[in-house]
């Protein structure tokens, strides 16, 4: 099995030539390492620039500037058909007038392979992805679930891929059905060891499939990390947000040594942090905020919603809004409370990005 | 999508109704009504039950015409399909020259028939015609008023240079629906550009090709106005036409009960295709949407 | 209040809807929960009168209407797709219903603006839909729906087609805006947890039925049958065969566990949901299942755990980051209190005893 480590080196990319200031391109300046065999997810809103990666990549876009290396080959300028790379798009591509055999023997005829080891490899695939029944089918008339399927088999089929990329792969698929594909996706993963990039906005996605999450909002990679490293320590507030659900609380407040002050509440931090100047904000999860606190921070409870295996609380502070995570056995009044913030867990932001503490407790962002 | 049965909608429907009725069904009526009678003159009329159809089925001429016919509409699909295709995969997909392309493809479709046939008849004349005088000073013999086969090669290509363009407009049409995603599909595939052609084009063309042949069937078998503006179904009969044909025997021989009979067959063969056409087409459709 | 008194719809001799009966009270939030294909959409086009039922009536306020056509009807839609007037400002868009009923200018420009307050869109009103985000044209098409004061608001799966985030948020104001609207909200979803969100009545549809109507909450927790308890939740009910021998439940060959309801002997399928399935229990009354981990997925706040337990596939809902490799063996507990217990048919015969 050949792959390849993608080495992304200063990549950048606009739409339009001469492009003028920052706010021009749709990817701003970025280099990375995708290791060989790992599961990344791109994750972020629409128009964040992540499709456009991904077509860097996939040799469908070529970068107005940077290089882009499989291992230490400099495939910039190669075309997409020599890269040797999958790709799966968000709606299916099948070749209709085919049968689904044919469609997924596609690929490895066009390369000679074979018709033995074509047979092996689709036999395989069809297997995997419960397509056996099927195979004799002409791919149109099958139901959007199972064309996906043909399009991810498609993908998959081929042994020597460098990488396989997916490009918000369920987006047309039923909603009861996108856990099940999901799953076989990341076992596939498991069994056949590809390099997989798979773009999406959903978070729940990205943080289930990916070993390394990579997170970006107009244009800019903010973030990569595992999903534990994004839920506690995310760069930025912008990951702070969008990773967890609802996403972390974000606050105002002004940062002396240990001490945050809200409005003059004090909330006790966990590190020292010095006086950072700045647009200074704390973070913190919903989930590490209790109600009823011993000279916690007063809040005006607004809503509780029973979501079912927990509650959802939306409160406010000091006309700030904050959301907290109970146990659905506690019963919770609307009106005022105290809230306790983890203090272990506590973020500090200064203009947007993670602030680390003075004493280098914490590790570095 | 249902929509709430309502049967209001009747009365809406009656002015097309009655429309029909007086434009379409009446005069129908009045051809079966020739089509089953003979005349001698002075407004008698005598019931001659099928005989006509019958003289018409064994008769020569008819076949003979309708041979040309077939020959005609067959050359003439064979011709503009490929090239209308040819045509549109190579169009510009966007920008400005797009525009310009499909101003200009749209260009002869604006022509009325008449027109078309009395430009390519000066165009052709050897005498003062640019195409026939510079073929003629090239040393070719080429007369569209002597020789069938020149009255033949002019009408196709005319035919052609009138209508590939709605072919390839149709063919535009459909290229343009195809996602960007499977081309870049095909790439990845390392799919040759036969296979893209192949294999993604042509499948997804199919509807509007199949509307498109249908239509140009329809046209080309019922051509009047050009072959009668161009050669007048000549030299001889080597260009008449099922429609010159019949107008021969209704206005310049009157012989209304033949000419009925004629009509009505010629009605009968054009339904008969297009019904075929249109099963076809809709099980087709089927077996697109089966299974969503 | 809108009633449906025995309407069916059938299309071409299929069954789209089956015989339902439904009332939905004034300043009510109703949610229609189910898969695609469920009925969802039939059953509010039969709502808005778009299509007539092949049985049955319609009441509004206790005057049939049925088979009044929509334009008659004091009615607003919203639909997955954004739909807007492209060449309208926002401004235009949200207007264009009170201006069809004829309303004054300062009395128009008056409700724009409360409302495009109320969807944050006040710094939007001179744009022109298209060039805004997913999350703003849905807002703008939320407005158009609001500002009419229509006395019955539908809303088909308004979220679907935004991004997570957004739905998010969305999610999280559209029980304010009903709250300040005092209509009746039907919201058809697929996700049981919008469901749970939103709040109010729940009616759970599947294959043109519904199986349950009720306070959201309740459904969710007492759920009268199987189906319903599949639909409402996510990820999917865990479920395991037993057999009911006097006091026991069987299970598996040779496990098993006591029962006390006072059901008869025979086949049931115990039911428990994914959150309920821990690593530890801290009450004395726990089971034990030895399970083996196909897939293990982290989110960062929690873990879902893919198992098998026999021939059964499981899910189990952990808080926090616990990283189980694959055919990992461990053992998982569940309050028998959790238990929902159903009957061949699948219907409830015994439920948790807790929350």
């Amino acid at each position: 099995m050949r792959m390849a480590k993608i080495t992304l080196s200063n990549l950048a990319h606009a739409y339009h030539p001469n492009p003028a200031s920052e706010d021009d391109y749709a990817l701003k300046q970025t280099s990375h390492v995708w290791e060989d065999g790992k599961a990344y997810a791109l994750l972020g809103p629409s128009g964040c620039g992540k499709t456009t990666l991904l077509n860097i990549i996939s040799g469908l876009i070529t970068p107005s500037q940077g290089r882009v290396f499989f291992d230490d080959d400099d495939v910039t300028s190669i075309p997409t058909a020599q890269r040797n790379i999958a790709q799966v798009f968000q709606f299916p591509v099948v070749y209709d007038t085919m049968t689904v055999r044919e469609n997924l023997a596609f690929a490895l005829r066009n390369r000679g392979m074979d018709k033995a080891g074509i047979s092996r490899r689709v036999d395989i695939i069809a297997v995997m992805l419960g397509l056996e029944e099927t195979l004799d089918c002409k791919a149109r008339a099958l139901s959007a679930d199972a064309k996906q399927k043909i399009s991810l088999g498609r993908g998959l089929v081929r042994e020597d891929v460098n990488a396989i990329l997916f490009d918000e792969p369920l987006t047309v698929i039923d909603p009861a059905m996108k856990l099940e594909l999901r799953i076989q996706l990341k076992s596939l993963h498991n069994e056949l060891g590809h390099t997989m990039i798979y773009v999406t906005h959903d978070q729940t996605e990205a943080l289930s499939f990916a070993d390394e999450v990579v997170v970006m909002d107009k244009g800019r990679v903010l973030q990569t990390g595992t999903p534990e490293a994004l839920f506690e320590a995310p760069a930025h507030t912008f990951v702070g947000h969008f990773i967890g659900s609802p996403g972390m609380n974000v606050l105002d407040v002004t940062v002396d040594g240990s001490r945050a002050y809200l409005d003059g509440n004090l909330i006790k931090l966990g590190h020292h942090y010095g006086t950072p100047a700045g647009k200074v904000q704390i973070g913190i999860r919903p989930e590490h905020i209790s109600l009823n606190a011993t000279n916690g921070l007063p809040a005006q409870i607004l809503r509780v919603e029973d979501v079912g295996r927990h509650k959802i609380v939306r409160a406010q502070a000091m006309g700030q809004t904050l959301n907290l995570i109970a146990s659905n056995q506690t019963t919770i009044n609307t009106g005022m409370a105290s809230l306790g913030f983890e203090r272990g867990k506590i973020s500090v932001f200064v203009d947007g990005w993670r602030f680390s503490p003075s004493h280098g407790q914490e590790g570095a962002m | 999508m249902e929509k709430t049965v309502n049967q209001r909608a009747w009365l809406l429907v009656l002015p097309v109704f009655l429309l029909v009725a007086f434009s379409a069904v009446i005069p129908l009526m009045t051809v079966v009504n020739y089509s089953v009678q003979d005349t001698f003159g002075n407004n008698k009329f005598f019931w001659a039950g099928l005989e006509w159809f019958s003289e018409l089925l064994h008769s020569e001429r008819l076949w003979s015409a309708f041979g040309r016919q077939i020959a005609f509409s067959a050359i003439i699909l064979a011709l503009e399909v490929p090239l209308g295709v040819f045509v549109a995969l190579n169009m510009p997909k966007k920008g400005i020259w797009a525009s310009v392309c499909l101003v200009l493809m749209a260009l002869p479709l604006l022509i009325p028939w008449n027109v078309v046939g009395t430009i390519w008849q000066i165009f052709s004349r050897v005498d003062i015609g640019l195409l026939g005088h510079t073929l003629a000073a090239m040393g070719i013999d080429y007369n569209y008023t002597r020789d069938p086969l020149a009255a033949w090669t002019t009408l196709v290509v005319m035919d052609v240079w009138h209508w590939t363009s709605l072919i390839a407009l149709l063919s535009y049409a459909g290229l343009q629906s195809i996602p960007q995603a499977y081309y870049q599909a095909a790439k990845i595939d390392q799919a040759s550009r036969l296979d893209v052609f192949r294999f993604i084009e042509l499948p997804k063309m199919q509807g509007v090709l199949m509307i498109a042949i249908l239509i140009r069937f329809m046209d080309s078998f019922m051509i009047y106005t050009e072959p009668f503006v161009i050669t007048g179904g000549g030299p001889g009969n080597s260009t008449t036409f099922l429609s010159i044909d019949l107008v021969k025997m209704a206005l310049g021989q009157f012989d209304l009960g033949p000419a009925a009979a004629f009509s009505l067959m010629y009605f009968l063969v054009v339904m008969l295709v297009s019904w075929v056409f249109y099963t076809v087409m809709t099980n087709m459709e089927k077996a697109d949407t089966f299974h969503g | 209040m809108l009633e449906l008194i025995g309407v069916s719809k059938k299309i071409a001799g299929i069954t789209q809807f089956h015989k339902t009966d439904l009332a939905f009270e004034r300043g009510t939030m109703n949610v229609l929960l189910g898969a695609t294909l469920a009925g969802k959409t039939s059953l509010m086009r039969l709502m808005a009168g778009l299509d007539k039922p092949t049985t049955g009536k319609v009441l509004w306020q206790g005057k049939d209407v049925t088979g009044v056509r929509v334009q008659k009807r004091n009615i607003a839609m919203v639909y997955q797709q954004f739909i807007n007037y492209p060449a309208f400002s926002v401004y235009e868009n949200i207007a264009s219903p009170l201006r069809l009923q004829g309303k004054s200018k300062s009395e128009i420009d008056h409700a724009v603006r409360e409302t495009a307050e109320m969807l944050k869109l006040t710094a939007q009103l001179d744009a022109k839909p298209l060039s805004l985000s997913g999350g703003q044209q849905q807002r703008c098409a939320l407005a158009r729906a609001l500002v009419k004061g229509a006395g019955l608001v539908l809303l088909d799966e308004p979220l679907a087609n935004l991004d997570y985030k957004l739905r998010e948020e969305l999610r999280a104001e559209i029980p304010k805006i009903f709250e300040a609207s005092g209509s009746i909200f039907v919201y058809a979803t697929t996700e049981a947890e919008e469901a749970l969100l939103l709040g109010g009545n729940t009616a759970t549809l599947w294959e043109g039925k519904i199986t349950q109507f009720g306070p959201t909450h309740a459904v969710y927790r007492q759920p009268l049958n199987i189906t319903t308890a599949r639909i409402f939740s996510n990820p999917p009910l865990n479920t395991l065969p037993v057999t009911k021998a006097g006091a026991c439940l069987q299970f598996a060959g040779d496990q098993q566990i006591p029962c006390l309801s006072p059901t008869p002997n025979g086949q049931y399928t115990l039911g428990f949901r994914s959150h309920h399935l821990q690593l530890k229990s801290n009450k004395e009354a726990r089971l034990a299942f030895k399970c083996r981990v196909d897939i293990c997925e982290i989110t960062g706040a929690d873990t879902l755990l893919h198992l098998r337990f026999g021939d059964q596939h499981w899910t189990s809902l952990l808080e926090g980051v616990h990283p189980y490799t694959q055919q990992e063996e461990l053992n998982l507990y569940v309050d028998p209190s959790h238990f929902y217990l159903f009957d061949a048919q699948g219907d409830l015969c015994a439920q948790p005893r807790a929350a």
